[in-house]
């Protein structure tokens, strides 16, 4: 056999540039949206994102989520969004969105020296 | 001048164990790499669902049945998380389905391999899924930010099945002659196999590290196969069976067990399209598809109209 | 005092929810979709669980009556296409998608007015399984009715796989409401809220319910079609080959 044996990590088989063994032609259909599911592990807790999946629409995808995402009992209540409407704030902006707050040290309550005998405050 | 810049920036944040997230500036070759590793993940996935599917039919318990149909669930949900995974990095899941079912996409070639008997269940549970999950624990750790989420998710629910699959065979270990001679036949023909999951030796290759200088992986296939080596040579003194390897044996030095040599030509025959079952697997995954796109189809056109009704109420 | 009725009724309850999901369970690694391949795949969970249920306590009985060392496994692997009391619609092929989801949609909705009786009958085991079962039949109800008007409603390919369907499916409707010696409810009591329900949901899916269909009938008595021996030759292959071990 002529194989060329380039780098091959397991879980990650090169593929070949050639023919394919099959001669399907690679046809793709129109997929269901892609939705973010959020989930409240239970009450009292904020909805937290578990991940995503498909669906054709929203009650759809609360049921997939159902299905999915809460088999070993994982959560009371469900959030789904089709990820098109989430924005994303852009990395590139990280320094300036989040680094201005890092000597606001007064916003933390460790920053105030107070008397022990305030145990509790 | 910028992407350098940027390539070094990168390479500070991984050796930083940072971890990479989809908006973040990354080399398009890391990109490649991880769609590529993430989908072909998913795609074994789903195709690990055919061999063991195959006997949830004649499982031989309605216990063992119930565990069976769970765990060939939990696998379509990996995948499910898979594909979400792979999806932030720019392909669509329909446009991964297609190239798995035109042939282009690889799986592991594992499950190219058919299930024949009862205690094959038990084998692939022991055997390849133990050798599975070796790599994805060490994944929980990868540098993609959503493949390593997800391979937290899957490693928690994976926990139940090198356990379930452990139990088949001690129960057949204890069983009548039958059940005994079932339980070493299909030892024998997973154990290569799985080791070849771990994909060729190291000194075989020539490329550079660069999914380890990544972070992509964390240890090489010759870790991995020794550490899976040493934890089954182990475990299967508690079946009472025997590995089908002469050469297999304690190295008192390397504090390792040595073992006999792979088929390589076996390997990169599977891996090539010709194993028992790659075509049989395909054709299933196609039927599948082919056969459910009317009912994608409907699905979409029954929400379109939905929405346009809502909108014309409004209206 | 514990009867034949009684361990019949069991039975029943416990071999239709077994063979449907035999069924359905074929779909597991061939759905249409990833995500309704799981949904459906919780489905036949739920059934296998509560078919277990009935079996165990069906077992219970048989026991108790005639001194004998039944499981759940003996009662479902080493009966054979006569002892089976499941009701027929549950052992047809599963077709296409439309055919598997109309038949869990006919399925549950009966199964939910059934079990909505049965969490009240005397039997406390019954009624205690009923009680835990009819929570994964509402939804049930809920996923299989969405899909009859997501079908029903969606393409004309779609439209019509559904009328093809209900022409298949239909006459094995009757069945459920026949009203037998062993019945633990009378069955005909629940049949103007079944097609009531079913009216409600091929309303909006645009379908129709058919005319005057002669209806099939023979499963509760074991009189099945040719369809059962083979799911139990292929269900019980195991149990047959290598009778009497653990697994």
């Amino acid at each position: 056999m002529n194989i060329k044996i380039t780098k091959y990590y397991y879980g990650d088989i090169p593929e070949e540039t050639t023919s394919s063994p099959s001669s399907k032609p690679n046809t793709v259909d129109l997929g269901w949206p892609l939705w973010e599911v959020f989930i409240r592990s239970k009450q009292g807790l904020d909805h937290k994102h578990a991940g995503s999946l498909h669906a054709a629409d929203a009650a759809m995808a609360i049921e997939n989520a159902r299905d999915v995402y809460t088999r070993r009992q994982e959560g009371i209540s469900i959030w789904v969004i089709e990820s098109k409407h989430i924005h994303a704030s852009n990395p590139d902006d990280a320094t300036m969105f989040y680094e201005p707050s890092a000597d606001k040290i007064y916003r933390h309550p460790t920053f105030y020296d107070l008397p022990d005998e305030i145990k509790h405050m | 001048m910028f992407l350098q810049e940027a390539e070094k920036t990168f390479q500070e944040k991984i050796d930083s164990e940072i971890k990479i997230e989809p908006k973040d500036w990354m080399p398009e070759a890391f990109r490649k790499t991880n769609l590529r590793q993430i989908s072909q993940h998913a795609h074994s996935e789903i195709v690990g669902m055919l061999p063991e599917g195959n006997w949830i039919s004649r499982a031989p318990s309605l216990k063992r049945k119930a565990i069976l149909i769970a765990k060939v669930q939990d696998e379509a949900g990996h995948g499910l998380y898979l594909y979400s995974a792979a999806e932030t990095l720019g392909m669509s899941r329909e446009q991964m389905v297609a190239d798995l079912n035109s042939g282009k996409a690889k799986y592991s070639s594992i499950f190219n391999y058919p299930t024949l008997t009862w205690a094959d269940m038990g084998a692939v549970g022991w055997l390849v899924d133990g050798a599975a999950i070796l790599n994805q624990v060490m994944l929980c750790r990868t540098s993609y930010g959503p493949y390593a989420r997800a391979m937290v998710r899957i490693c928690k629910e994976e926990s139940f099945h090198q356990r379930q699959g452990f139990e088949i065979l001690l129960i057949l270990s204890k069983g009548s002659k039958a059940q005994r001679e079932m339980c070493q036949d299909a030892i024998n023909r997973w154990w290569w196999p799985s080791l070849m999951m771990f994909g060729p030796k190291d000194s075989e290759s020539t490329n550079s590290d660069q999914s380890i200088k990544w972070k992509i992986k964390r240890k090489t296939n010759d870790e991995l196969r020794q550490q899976f080596v040493d934890m089954i040579a182990e475990q299967i003194k508690l079946l009472g069976m025997t590995l089908p390897d002469k050469d297999l044996k304690w190295n008192d030095k390397t504090k390792h067990y040595d073992f006999g040599e792979i088929n390589w030509d076996e390997f990169w025959n599977v891996v090539k399209g010709n194993g028992p079952c790659n075509k049989d697997r395909l054709i299933a995954r196609n039927k599948a598809h082919d056969e459910g796109a009317w009912v994608r189809e409907a699905a979409i056109a029954f929400a379109e109209k939905r929405k346009s009704n809502i909108n014309t109420k409004a209206a | 005092m514990i009867n034949q009725k009684t361990i019949n009724a069991t039975l029943h309850l416990a071999d239709t929810t077994l063979i449907l999901a035999q069924k359905n369970s074929e779909w597991c690694a061939h759905g249409p979709i990833l995500e309704q391949d799981i949904a459906i795949t919780n489905i036949t969970l739920d059934l296998i669980g509560q078919s277990r249920m009935f079996y165990q306590y069906a077992a219970e009985l048989i026991n108790e009556v005639e001194n004998k060392n039944e499981t759940e496994d003996t009662l479902a692997y080493f009966r054979s296409e006569r002892e089976f009391k499941n009701f027929l619609i549950a052992e047809l092929p599963n077709g296409d998608w439309a055919q598997t989801i109309l038949r869990q949609f006919f399925f549950s909705c009966f199964h939910q007015l059934l079990f909505e009786k049965l969490q009240h009958i005397e039997d406390k085991q019954i009624s205690a399984i009923a009680v835990k079962s009819l929570k994964e039949i509402n939804y049930h109800v809920k996923w299989s009715s969405e899909w009859v008007i997501r079908l029903g409603d969606g393409t004309l390919e779609s439209h019509s796989r559904m009328v093809k369907a209900i022409e298949i499916l239909w006459p094995y409707t009757g069945e459920f409401f026949n009203a037998e010696e062993n019945d633990l409810i009378e069955v005909k009591k629940i049949k103007s809220n079944w097609i009531q329900k079913i009216e409600a949901v091929f309303f909006e899916a645009n379908l129709l319910i058919p005319g005057n269909v002669f209806m099939q009938t023979g499963g509760k008595q074991g009189i099945h079609t040719e369809h059962l021996g083979y799911i139990l030759t292929e269900m019980q292959s195991l149990q047959r080959a290598y009778p009497g071990l653990e697994w």
